[in-house]
């Protein structure tokens, strides 16, 4: 859900880079508080998170290096010093260490009950945010001048959506890991993109697209021996991406190269057409008629097209001669007039 | 020092050479998060090329790789002039997804072979000098110092030989065109180089290394110069440094060396953010503050010009009227006063002659919007920051 904020942010890789960024902070609250509560954990990786965030808005906004460049920075950085962090921990003698690498990857068979219920709460949470401040977002989302003119808070705003945003990528990381997580957020948002204009509806199937593929992608994983859950997840998300982008009606490609070749089509009829009234217009009775070899030289014409005229009565045939109907030979004439119009 | 610790160093410093290069161009396109995608990428590559030769070293591991590399470029240009999503969408898409089949090949069919995802994005760098090269039984140096060294020369030959092409497509693609090289071919090539680069250091270091040193060094040079040519050898030499001492910090530590190095990468960068003298954080804010107090002074001018009479003149009503504080108020009539801007008789603020002119001429530029009026008073103003 919060995904579809992501993509129409123009932010999408930001959840790429908070997962890394959330490495260091989980390492170091393991580190000072010795034990392996996953809460605390959370917390620590939701703090480096937001540190991460707020760095690569400092670098774009205070620096000329550009958001692609401040987001691989910190990602690479912070997960470097996580690593580092991580290789440290291992040195230390304590017994606890076993399983922090669990974060990385992520698997979701390793959740326990109290996991569960924390994710929901949070769900919840969000939801309800969410709804609270739903104009506010959208406003901000689309046009952000705009709702500063009007007296929000646009800082606080902007605070609260990434601040949310981080939180369920953090929370996601236990489920999927690093590496896919920016997928989980991704793909249902731009799956839903491309079925609609409409915020609201765009959250709403984002979500239902996210679900789908999570108990999809969990039923197959267990169906079968030795298949991590969350790269399946991810794989079918993609699946859904992919039908999603050759099949939406108004945006898909499949409608697209339908909507084109039609198109096309329609000009070529236009351009014979107008050939034809070219040389229709040089005779006294607009039915004379001439052979269809004349047709020949002329590019775009093919047996198809005149076939096609004949259906739509603009043409008559008679034994390899064509001529123009009064109909066709009135359309024709407008065909130019019409474009004129379309112009002005 | 032990022979394999310079060795270690050694492969180190190279790799951090080779990333540097591509690097830099990489930054100046607005491609950095690429090179993010393709380290993530090329896992089937390898896997595939794993289980055609069931050799780890095979020089068919790295072309598959470098294959997949450019894959997830084309697909990702692909998806993007679709014009259904942004860029970094595109991106984000594509290669989770590849990365998720390669995930998937390998616990489908690997399970048991020497070959896990901690290793693939993390690597490490402390292995590397024992996987020695041995030609005809004879030891010639470890196995990864020759990969990278091959990668490296290649990579420096492209680089001088393509000097002007890639420097011209990079700051101006519609320039290149017309000068009659094909951008689109510069393109690809700098891609190749970079997957080749990719999965030719990640065997040694890790994928995340891989990107942080392709990225850090070049976006710590950028804030530095804008010399293309100084560019390049800073962000070398940021990298060979942060490799250096990168090992020496691990080795203190007994840490991860692929860990350490990134940090040191990151210190590095933190430092330059801060205090690099044009455009460090600290050089930003501080240009700010100046330009604040200018507009300060300016709209304090221009509200003296307006008034004439004593009352509105005072200090203490210039504070109220203008709605600063104290201090402020203070930096603007210190720095007014210094340049014989006003004059203050009995805490009556009045301007001078040259106080005068300057706000007229200020008043005319505000007016007219013309920059030909503002140039000269340019002038004016770096006479404050004295």
């Amino acid at each position: 859900m919060l995904g579809s904020f992501a993509v129409l942010r123009k932010q999408s890789l930001l959840g790429d880079a908070i997962s890394h960024a959330a490495l260091p902070g989980i390492a170091i609250a393991f580190l000072i508080t010795g034990a392996k509560d996953s809460n605390i954990l959370l917390l620590g990786a939701l703090v480096s998170g937001l540190i991460g965030t707020f760095w690569i808005r400092g670098i774009i906004t205070k620096t000329h290096l550009k958001s692609d460049t401040a987001l691989g920075l910190i990602l690479s950085l912070f997960f470097g010093f996580g690593m580092l962090l991580l290789t440290f921990i291992q040195k230390q003698p304590n017994a606890n260490q076993a399983g922090l690498d669990k974060y990385l990857f992520g698997q979701a068979a390793t959740l326990v009950e109290s996991d569960v219920w924390l994710m929901a709460i949070v769900t919840g949470i969000c939801l309800i945010v969410l709804l609270l401040f739903w104009k506010e977002f959208k406003l901000l989302l689309f046009d952000a001048d705009y709702t500063k003119t009007l007296g929000f808070n646009t800082k606080f705003i902007d605070i609260l959506i990434t601040t949310f945003i981080v939180l369920a990528i953090v929370l996601g990381l236990q489920t999927v890991g690093v590496v896919l997580m920016s997928a989980m957020l991704l793909a249902p948002a731009a799956a839903a993109r491309q079925w609609t204009n409409s915020l609201g509806v765009m959250v709403i199937l984002a979500a239902i697209f996210g679900a789908f593929s999570g108990v999809l992608g969990t039923a197959v994983s267990a169906s079968q021996n030795n298949l991590s859950t969350g790269p399946v997840i991810v794989l079918i998300a993609a699946v859904f991406v992919f039908i999603s982008f050759v099949f939406s009606p108004s945006r898909g490609l499949l409608f697209r190269e339908i909507r084109f070749r039609k198109n096309r089509r329609d000009l070529k009829l236009q351009k014979t057409l107008s050939f034809m009234f070219n040389i229709a217009k040089t005779h006294e009775d607009i039915s004379h008629p001439h052979t269809i070899k004349i047709l020949n030289n002329f590019q775009g014409y093919t047996r198809k097209t005149l076939q096609k005229l004949v259906d739509k009565n603009y043409v008559t045939i008679t034994d390899n001669m064509w001529s123009l109907t009064p109909e066709g030979f009135k359309s024709a004439a407008n065909l130019y007039n019409q474009h004129l119009d379309q112009n002005e | 020092m032990s022979n394999a610790q310079i060795e270690i160093q050694l492969i180190a410093s190279l790799v951090a050479i080779a990333c540097a290069i591509p690097g830099t161009f990489l930054v100046l396109r607005k491609m950095a998060m690429i090179s993010d995608a393709i380290s993530h990428s090329i896992l089937p590559g390898i896997v595939i090329g794993f289980f055609i030769t069931q050799d780890l070293n095979s020089p068919l591991l790295i072309l598959l790789a470098a294959v997949t590399g450019i894959i997830t470029v084309v697909l990702v240009e692909y998806i993007q002039k679709t014009g259904l999503v942004k860029e970094d969408t595109a991106i984000g898409l594509v290669f989770p997804v590849l990365f998720s089949i390669g995930v998937i090949l390998i616990a489908k069919n690997a399970n048991d072979v020497h070959l896990d995802i901690d290793a693939v994005l993390l690597g490490e760098l402390a292995f590397a000098p024992f996987d020695r090269l041995m030609i005809a039984g004879v030891d010639i140096g470890p196995k990864s110092l020759w990969v990278i060294g091959c990668i490296l020369l290649i990579t420096i030959t492209l680089l001088i030989a393509f000097f002007k092409e890639l420097k011209v497509s990079t700051f101006d693609v519609g320039l290149a065109s017309a000068l009659g090289f094909s951008p689109a071919i510069i393109h690809y090539g700098l891609m190749t180089v970079s997957s080749i680069t990719t999965v030719g250091a990640f065997d040694a270091v890790g994928a995340i290394l891989v990107v942080a040193l392709m990225i850090a060094p070049a976006a710590t040079a950028y804030l530095l110069t804008t010399d293309l040519k100084k560019m390049i050898l800073l962000s070398i030499v940021f990298g060979v440094f942060s490799a250096i001492s990168g090992y020496w910090v691990a080795h203190w530590l007994d840490a991860s060396i692929a860990g350490s190095i990134t940090s040191m990468l990151g210190l590095l960068f933190l430092v330059v953010y801060l205090f690099a003298p044009n455009k460090g954080l600290i050089a930003v804010m501080y240009r700010d503050k100046q330009q604040r107090t200018e507009v300060s002074l300016l709209t304090f001018l221009l509200h003296l010009g307006n008034h004439q009479d004593e009352s509105e003149r005072h200090v203490n009503h210039l504070n109220e009227h203008i709605n600063w504080q104290k201090v402020r108020s203070k930096t603007v009539l210190d720095l007014a006063l210094k340049n014989n801007m006003i004059t203050i008789d009995n805490h009556i603020v009045s301007l001078t002659k040259k106080g005068k002119e300057f706000t007229s001429q200020a008043i005319s530029y505000i007016i007219t919007n013309e920059d030909s009026k503002i140039e000269h008073m340019k002038d004016d103003f770096f006479l404050f920051r004295g």
